[in-house]
């Protein structure tokens, strides 16, 4: 794996998420209470609402426009909150380093085909 | 012939090693020590006592001359090492050399020094050996000396409990939001700072140093907040690094900290590396376990025998005396992972297990910490705990029994002991109100008082209903704010106010919450509540917003923005105008659209250009219109008397001050005034939160009107005669709203629940309770009522809104 710099953990404040642009749309970069990092794609299965605007809860975030809720590490919607069966979000690699989020960079510019 | 041995370094570490070692072969070795600070091995973990007064140095020396002489051993205290010759295998300090068959790193680790102005100032210490110890106790002779100590982990604390125990007034500065953030939850931390405080020790968490301040000696320390504290001690206690200049110099393998393998060999197989000082496998350590599991392993390879350093899982227990916590294990919350969460506020306790696929895999405990041992033995040894799942948070003393009736505890109770502290109630007296007819919590409040002031008892209250009642008690059916809690809306309300709870991690604990953080239900409504009730107390939570309050804009379907500015009372001249239409071309708004609240509305602005619109705007005199918030939006008005024939008073003045007095306001929906000239009512103020009709005589106020999801006609407050006395009302109503109404009812669902009648009764017939809430809403308004565009218009603002990072350049492999 050849991982990315992309900033610093700082930059994305605690249960926040900030956004990454790649040619295949945005990935959103979560940081949960806990100082973790996640990568999912910026589109919510559901009505595709930008996931990085909405309120981030444990490992999950509830997507803002129509509160379906997507878990951060696998990128699985919840089904009681209107997630069909399999409905997902394409997940990146993400870790922390020395408080630099690092993310997989050959998954990130292959995009969700990988 | 005797191999020789050079250790560097006499620690913890290094010196379980010699007794591994010497216990198996007491002939066997040459060995020389050399040791920097100019004694031997003692017990660092103990120097928190020392500190406090209650160890003297004596007591917690592990090997003292006798023993080194009994040994044998070549003691070169007071030497620091300067170079290591690999090649000749000769370790050499300024008074000379040492040769070695096999050498021993145990360098341990040295303070981290935060890199500010005054840090080498007299008076600024570190927290790692007994030198240090000794400076802080000389320090704290002084009698009403003042300590600062920089750093709320572990080692922070405990030199701030000690300096505390030495009489001195102790401030600690943490950078993180919670203490101990590395092995605490919020809520541990929350009860951790709270323990702390009822000591006397003040806490700051958020709190970055920007400055030591002082001209020959440490004077106070500066915070990038502009807090000051005076300190004629500082404590620098934020973390530690491995101490490897030696290793670095000579050509080890050096990462964090010297690389060892599993036999704790480093790059060169003659030289083995052990304690704090190393890096195995990616991992420092820090904590005593792993350390002494090291020393076993480093000395069975100087033994020529099999042995292999794993790691295993540290539970942490903080030495401060009466101060009880624990925490083991992974506590992060994920999928799959799920709590089990104990809380009780009257003592303090909270308790919280994380279990994943059936097994325990972490723990973190505060104030009751007697089963941490238990629950640390099911962590390592990856116990199926589905058997005992139910009562597994109640510890080894519940396990293999049936499970206990919860009704037992309260019908043990004699009738003298006391259900409701705040009114004096005993069990007896409930007991009685029931004999007498009493069936509900209720009719129990109405006759007794127990749990009406409070509530912390209600629980309780109701078990007594239930003991007595049996099955004619039912619990009355509410609706609590989510599952995070059994509490409603109003309860919450109640005890935030009755209990002085200031924080979102206060109201958890002292409420009991079943989560250990919330969830976005419950999180947006205690960020209301608590900074609605607590206005200079409580700090506004971003990331517990909705997107349109955490944006200060509209999100669209399509995730751009709407962008709407006040427009007071409707009105808008020339200049507003251009500054609107040059930010729609400049920008490509695509669509610009008249609301119904008479202002323009910028529709579909990406979210990177939001504080550049706002910067635009803001230029021309524009401040944002809240078109997004649960707060004041607009105050529709219509020309009144400056230019319509039949106009009785000024309304569009009067419209214009009343959004003056209350833009910026939070409330607990969105509220929407209307002031009309005369009763025609062109600026429709029957249908308002709040509406105004003009008429010769006066003023006539109306509240609770609605025309969305429902429509309702506004309900007569009072009708008065001057703009003044509209004011008043107007502005103590939205307070007794904000203070009230649960989080997201409009004004009319709220009225529906209290009666316009106790709202008269508060707002117009109480002339002193009227003051009051006016007096509260200036005070917030003092804090709140800022134009948020204006905040955000400064490059971190604007570098916030924008992407973390672009990769549209990049080409894919």
């Amino acid at each position: 794996m050849s991982w990315l710099d992309i900033g610093a953990l700082e930059d994305i404040p605690r249960r926040g998420a900030r956004l990454v642009k790649t040619v295949h749309g945005c990935v959103a970069v979560f940081r949960s209470h806990d100082d973790q990092v996640f990568a999912l794609d910026d589109r919510c299965p559901h009505k595709g609402g930008p996931l990085s605007e909405g309120i981030v809860h444990g490992h999950a975030v509830t997507c803002p426009l129509h509160g379906m809720v997507i878990g951060l590490t696998d990128g699985r919607a919840t089904a009681a909150t209107g997630g069909a069966e399999g409905a997902a979000v394409t997940t990146y690699p993400a870790r922390v380093e020395g408080g630099r989020i690092l993310l997989d960079a050959a998954r990130l510019l292959r995009g969700r085909a990988a | 012939m005797k191999r020789r041995l050079v250790i560097i370094g006499a620690g913890m570490a290094s010196g379980r090693v010699l007794e591994h070692l010497l216990a198996a072969e007491p002939e066997g070795w040459d060995i020389t020590l050399f040791n920097a600070e100019p004694r031997g091995n003692y017990n660092r973990i103990m120097l928190s006592p020392v500190l406090s007064g209650e160890k003297r140095y004596d007591d917690i020396v592990t090997h003292d001359d006798a023993w080194y002489a009994r040994h044998d051993i070549t003691c070169r205290f007071g030497e620091a090492v300067v170079r290591i010759d690999r090649v000749n295998k000769v370790v050499f300090s300024n008074a000379g050399g040492a040769p070695y068959d096999k050498l021993l790193i145990a360098t341990g680790s040295a303070p981290f020094i935060i890199p500010v102005q005054g840090r080498d100032l007299p008076g600024v210490v570190t927290y790692r050996d007994l030198d240090d110890t000794n400076a802080m106790i000389a320090a704290s002779d002084r009698p009403g000396g003042k300590a600062v100590v920089i750093g709320g982990g572990l080692l922070g604390l405990e030199a701030a409990a000690g300096l505390k125990l030495r009489g001195m007034e102790v401030t600690v500065i943490h950078l993180m939001g919670h203490l101990m953030e590395r092995q605490l939850d919020t809520a541990a931390g929350y009860l951790l700072q709270k323990d702390l405080e009822t000591r006397g020790i003040r806490v700051h968490c958020k709190g970055s140093t920007a400055a030591i301040l002082g001209q020959d000696r440490v004077e106070g320390v500066l915070l990038e907040d502009n807090t000051g504290y005076e300190a004629d001690l500082v404590c620098m206690a934020v973390g530690i690094r491995p101490e490897t200049r030696i290793a670095t110099e000579a050509a080890l393998e050096v990462a964090r900290g010297i690389v060892v393998n599993d036999r704790m060999e480093t790059s060169d197989p003659d030289i083995l590396a052990v304690g704090e000082c190393v890096e195995h496998d990616g991992q420092l350590f820090g904590l005593v376990a792993p350390l002494y599991d090291q020393a076993k392993v480093a000395a069975a390879t100087l033994l020529r025998q099999d042995a292999a350093f794993r790691p295993v899982q540290t539970a942490t227990k903080l030495k401060v005396t009466g101060v009880d916590l624990f925490s083991a294990g992974d506590f992060a919350e994920g999928p799959g992972r799920e709590d089990i969460v104990f809380r009780d506020p009257g003592r303090g306790v909270y308790k919280r297990l994380v279990i994943e696929n059936d097994r325990l895999i972490g723990a973190v405990m505060y104030g009751d910490t007697g089963d941490g041992s238990w629950f640390f033995g099911l962590i390592k040894d990856g116990t199926d705990i589905s058997a005992m799942r139910d009562t597994l948070i109640f510890g080894p003393a519940y396990q293999g029994g049936t499970g206990a009736d919860p009704l037992a505890a309260v019908a043990a109770l004699p009738p003298e002991a006391e259900i409701c502290g705040c009114n004096g109630v005993c069990k007896g007296r409930i007991t009685a109100a029931i004999e007498d007819g009493a069936t509900t919590l209720a009719d129990i409040r109405a006759v007794t008082s127990a749990s009406a002031s409070c509530g912390t008892c209600t629980g309780l209250v109701e078990q007594v209903l239930a003991h007595s009642l049996g099955d004619a008690f039912r619990k009355p059916a509410v609706q609590p704010i989510c599952g995070c809690t059994d509490l409603t809306h109003e309860d919450v309300r109640r005890m935030i106010k009755a209990q002085a709870l200031k924080s979102m991690p206060a109201v958890m604990q002292e409420l009991g919450w079943k989560t250990s953080c919330g969830c976005p239900v419950c999180r947006p409504a205690l960020n209301f509540y608590l900074l609605a009730d607590w206005p200079l107390d409580y700090e506004d939570d971003a990331q517990s917003r909705l997107v349109n309050e955490r944006n200060h804009a509209n999100i669209q379907k399509d995730g751009t923005y709407s962008v709407v500015p006040r427009m007071w009372g409707g009105m808008t001249n020339p200049r507003e105008l251009r500054a609107i239409a040059d930010a729609a071309e400049k920008y490509a708004i695509p669509a610009v659209k008249v609301t119904g609240g008479q202002r323009i509305d910028l529709l579909g602005v990406r979210k990177e250009d939001l504080p550049h619109v706002w910067a635009d705007l803001n230029a021309a005199g524009l401040v944002s219109g809240h078109a997004y918030s649960k707060g004041l939006r607009t105050v529709k008005t219509c020309v009144g008397t400056d230019f319509c024939r039949f106009g009785t008073q000024d309304s569009t003045g009067l419209g214009i001050r009343l959004e003056q007095r209350l833009w910026g306001s939070w409330t607990p929906h969105k509220v929407k005034l209307a002031v009309s000239g005369c009763p025609r009512n062109c600026a429709e103020a029957t249908c308002k939160d709040v509406g105004i009709v003009c008429v010769d005589s006066g003023y006539e106020i109306g509240v609770g009107g609605a025309a969305g999801m429902d429509l309702k006609e506004i309900e007569r407050l009072a009708k008065v005669p001057s703009e003044e006395e509209a004011i008043d009302l107007t502005v103590a109503f939205i307070q007794l709203y904000r203070e009230n109404a649960r989080y997201l009812d409009r004004p009319y669902r709220w009225l529906a629940k209290v009666g316009i009648d106790w709202v008269r009764a508060q707002v117009v017939d109480d002339a002193d309770q009227r003051a009051a809430l006016i007096a509260r809403f200036d005070l917030s308004q003092s804090i709140y009522q800022r134009d948020p565009w204006a905040d955000r218009a400064t490059p971190q603002a604007q570098a916030a809104f924008a992407p973390l990072a672009d990769l549209t350049q990049e080409a894919a492999e």
